[in-house]
């Protein structure tokens, strides 16, 4: 779009929002260019919506423009899922932020998309609820990002991941409608189409209201820490904690390379020579909490730990996840650039795919690090590398690559709880035939039929599927090679 | 390429954000809920994630320094909440003021700004002189019913915002103004330490009793205190504004003055000032025997509240039967990372309800010449934390650097609330001082 057009676009939304709600120069829009995750793309405009019309206004006027539509929560995606890879207009959804309602007898809250995770769960703590996903970046992310992503965190092992916590939604199409699914009542006829947008990656329409549901907190928590010298040790003991039947209600698993930033940064008490903790939290009530933490402590120590530590206070134990919940962000400390990735293979199989992991590391000359959810089997290897060094990038992402190639073969899959967004979308054909994707894209087509809400994500673009490197080298690449010693 | 060459060269000053820091980032957006800018505005703009990637698309030639950059980088208060809570220790703070130091070499201002900024920060900020003998003047106009006509006749809403704006936050100057004259003022029991104590610019001015309460609380704990005639500003609001030569002036006149007296611990109450001293070595990196110098200076650099809490202070505390509230100087708790202390001695007082507003360690809005330069911003901030001391129904807010004070007053008296605001060791003078054995002043 010519600079032209750009200043036309940015006064038509002024016209629409206010002078206050658009973002169109230049040094405005670039840094609406990433998310968490590696790729970029700048968009043309950025607007800031306070209300469901508001939106419908936007989306109109990017009906008659032909321009994409890109919703955006605070950011912290780790898949691009945020980014507006085809251009056009970001919607910013961080105005948006009241919790319109809390509905106790229900055990219900109506919140706006924009709402950070964890204030929902502290609006509610009087009540003795809480809001159950609990993605790392929860302190952040937003409750419309943790939607179009179905995302997880580690208490998800038990509780489940947001599409079991979204009882309904509020919708505004691309085509401009505003489109209520489900709602606070537990039992509803027709399609579920509720739990078909949880995990769409704004790719079917722009969430503006949220019913979520709320659980009560357990009556009792325990959270252990169990200290080994190796990662082996570490899966066994998992495979041994759930193989006895126990689920806890978290089971974490970090490696020595994890533990060393972790530490660095929080002062938490995680040992940074060991060689692998596993952090577990068990809750319910008193008797069985007791029951099960003991029985925790028996398979780790059955498995070779070297010391089985309990939270005493409850303060220790909020240092403990705060550090768990911050260390993927902690890695700055040991790396200016990382990959993080996102793979689900079953648990049992844990011993031998980390194995491969850390194989393929060595074979590219890589550090990797890995904290994850070992209790589902999601896994996320931590790529580490430095940018400026020449050529490493094709490293990192073959590395990458055969990591989820790994997993696949393991049966697993490409994505846990980060979604597609436009870092995987290239992958889909591995996990999905051509049918499956073409309904996929059918039911997308229902919802959005021109396709402009938050193109290029999720699906395949068809010239690039065969070509599995090339991609992100040219996205990154291009940037590097202008300033060889500048992009960090 | 040009801007790589540039760049390089200039790597190692401390005047252009080091790409290092800068590459710590790691985007993932941790920081954004404890960004107030961010919190007011929604926008990755006003954000310190966004923030860094301006800096960084600058120094990469991706982007100009328009005046929509300057916007976004003069938009933030430095308050340094990102640091504290970054998990990749990013080291903020030093990247904004290298970042201002660089884009006011890039910008051009007006004159009439190009004008105030010479006349507050190479003038009137580094000559006490010429700070006394505006606040004297200062002080006529409050005390001869100046200020009462000019604010009854309405000739307040002439002047022109920032003027008015500075008007309507000037705190009630007091009868006595504090001098560095080289004092030595001995302990008044058993003496433990000797002791610098550092006055500031416009503490001394506006805040002459908090020095008072701050040397007899020092007095009582067994320092020497001795207040050197030589010392000078700390150069904080010149380092937050971008202006470096001055700075370094500044910070060398410090250092020698302090040095020269060997004393054990420098001892300052205002948090911004504290958090400029402890950082001297970073201003003057360039010269390695100033670095040295420098770093040993900031090494004995104590912030009151740091001190006090390491001494036995509990024996003498008397009743202080007030409910107040603490708003944590964004300096002192992010900057400097004194969170415990202020709150361990104000714990120790007896008598005094303690009633935490919402968030505490939220920027009032003030951030040295901020809350003048950005009054908008500055003024949503500062409603937000009227309303949460409102809802703590505390009369006594208490906090621990000069700008918070002169911010939260404006606040009190904006919103027409009932209270007042001190400084936290005001409040344990006080409750020495209702402990009886109250020391010689």
């Amino acid at each position: 779009m010519a600079v032209a057009e750009c200043a036309d676009l940015g006064q038509r939304l002024i016209e629409l929002l206010g002078e206050d709600a658009v973002l169109h120069q230049p040094e405005d829009v670039i840094v609406y260019e990433y998310d968490y995750g590696l790729d970029r793309a700048v968009p043309q405009a950025v607007v800031f919506p306070r209300s469901a019309a508001e939106v419908v206004a936007v989306v109109k006027l990017a009906r008659e423009l032909d321009l994409p539509v890109v919703p955006r929560g605070a950011g912290t995606g780790i898949s691009g899922g945020a980014i507006a890879v085809q251009g056009g207009i970001v919607i910013a959804l961080a105005r948006m932020k009241r919790i319109l309602d809390i509905d106790l007898a229900n055990r219900a809250a109506v919140v706006e998309p924009g709402v950070v995770n964890l204030n929902i769960s502290k609006a509610v703590e009087p009540y003795g609820l809480f809001f159950a996903p609990d993605p790392s970046s929860q302190k952040a992310c937003t409750i419309g990002g943790n939607v179009a992503n179905n995302a997880g965190g580690p208490h998800c092992l038990a509780l489940g991941t947001t599409t079991n916590h979204v009882l309904g939604l509020e919708i505004v199409t691309a085509e401009g409608e505003i489109v209520a699914l489900g709602g606070v009542a537990p039992e509803r006829p027709g399609y579920d189409l509720t739990g078909f947008v949880v995990g769409s990656e704004g790719t079917v329409g722009i969430v503006t209201k949220v019913f979520v549901k709320l659980l009560p907190k357990p009556a009792a928590v325990k959270t252990l820490l169990a200290i080994f010298d190796s990662v082996d040790q570490a899966s066994a003991s998992v495979s041994g904690i759930i193989g006895r039947g126990i689920i806890p209600s978290a089971l974490e698993l970090m490696d020595q390379l994890a533990l060393r930033a972790v530490e660095a940064a929080f002062h938490a008490g995680y040992p940074p020579d060991a060689g692998a903790v596993l952090l577990v939290e068990v809750d319910g009530l008193a008797e069985s909490v007791a029951e099960q933490s003991a029985a925790v402590e028996h398979v780790c120590r059955d498995n070779g730990a070297r010391d089985v530590r309990l939270a005493k206070t409850d303060e220790a134990r909020a240092r403990l996840w705060a550090a768990r919940k911050g260390a993927a962000s902690a890695m700055g400390r040991i790396a200016p650039n990382y990959y993080l990735h996102d793979t689900v293979i079953a648990r049992t199989r844990l011993p031998e795919v980390l194995a491969r992991v850390v194989e393929i590391g060595e074979r590219h000359r890589l550090p990797i690090a890995n904290l994850f959810h070992a209790g589902d089997g999601n896994l996320h290897p931590m790529i580490l590398f430095d940018i400026r060094e020449q050529g490493i990038l094709e490293r990192v992402m073959e590395a990458g690559r055969e990591i989820l190639q790994t997993s696949v073969e393991a049966g697993g899959t490409i994505s846990g709880e980060h979604g597609i967004g436009v870092e995987k979308n290239r992958f889909m054909p591995w996990i999905f035939s051509q049918a499956d994707l073409d309904v996929m894209a059918r039911a997308r087509d229902a919802f959005d039929p021109s396709r402009r809400c938050n193109p290029g994500k999720v699906f395949p673009i068809p010239s690039a599927c065969h070509d599995t490197s090339s991609r992100p080298r040219a996205r990154l690449g291009r940037v590097a090679a202008s300033h060889p010693d500048l992009w960090v | 390429m040009g801007v790589a060459v540039d760049l390089a060269t200039l790597a190692h000053s401390p005047d252009v954000p080091a790409a290092e820091d800068l590459a710590r980032c790691v985007h993932c957006g941790l920081c954004l809920e404890n960004c107030p800018t961010y919190l007011a505005t929604g926008q990755e703009t006003e954000s310190p994630r966004g923030r860094i990637h301006l800096i960084q698309a600058l120094q990469e030639g991706r982007i100009s320094a328009t005046q929509n950059y300057a916007l976004h980088i003069d938009r933030c208060l430095v308050c340094r909440a990102c640091e504290a809570v970054c998990p990749s220790g990013v080291p903020f703070g030093r990247i904004m003021e290298a970042a201002r130091a660089d884009l006011s070499v890039r910008r051009e201002l007006t004159p009439a700004s190009r004008l105030a900024g010479w006349l507050v920060f190479k003038k009137l900020l580094p000559n006490r002189r010429r700070l006394r003998a505006l606040a004297t003047a200062l002080r006529w106009y409050q005390r001869a019913g100046l200020q009462a006509l000019v604010r009854a006749s309405g000739l307040v809403d002439a002047l022109p915002p920032t003027i008015r704006q500075m008007e309507r936050s000037m705190p009630r100057l007091p009868n006595r103004f504090f001098e560095p004259a080289g004092q030595f003022l001995p302990a008044t029991c058993d003496r433990r330490y000797r002791i610098g104590f550092f006055a500031g610019c416009v503490m001394p001015y506006a805040y002459g009793p908090v020095h008072d309460a701050t040397i007899r609380v020092l007095r009582r704990l067994g320092c020497d205190v001795i207040v050197p005639r030589a010392q000078a500003c700390c150069g904080a609001l010149n380092v937050h504004g971008g202006e470096r030569t001055m700075s370094r002036q500044l910070a060398r006149r410090n250092v020698r003055a302090f040095l020269d007296l060997d004393v054990d611990c420098v001892i300052v109450n205002s948090a911004g000032c504290g958090s400029t001293l402890k950082e001297y070595a970073e201003l003057l990196a360039a010269d390695e025997l100033w670095r040295q110098r420098a770093q040993r200076f900031g090494s004995i650099v104590r912030d009151v509240n740091e001190f006090v809490a390491a001494q036995p202070f509990q024996p003498g505390l008397g009743p202080v039967r007030r409910r107040a509230t603490f708003q944590e100087s964004c300096h002192l708790a992010h900057a400097q990372r004194i969170n415990a202390q202020p709150r361990a001695i104000l714990e120790a007082i007896p008598g005094l309800e303690l009633v935490d507003m919402a968030h505490p360690d939220n920027c009032c809005g003030s951030a040295g010449i901020y809350s003048f330069t950005q009054p908008e911003l500055s003024n949503a901030l500062l409603e937000t934390k009227m309303n949460e001391i409102r809802a703590t129904s505390a009369d006594l807010i208490i906090t621990a650097n000069p700008g918070c004070m002169l911010q939260l007053a404006a606040g009190l008296s904006k919103s027409g609330m009932h209270g007042e605001v001190r400084h936290l060791i005001e409040v344990l003078d006080w409750s020495y001082q209702a402990g009886g054995s109250v020391p010689r002043a």
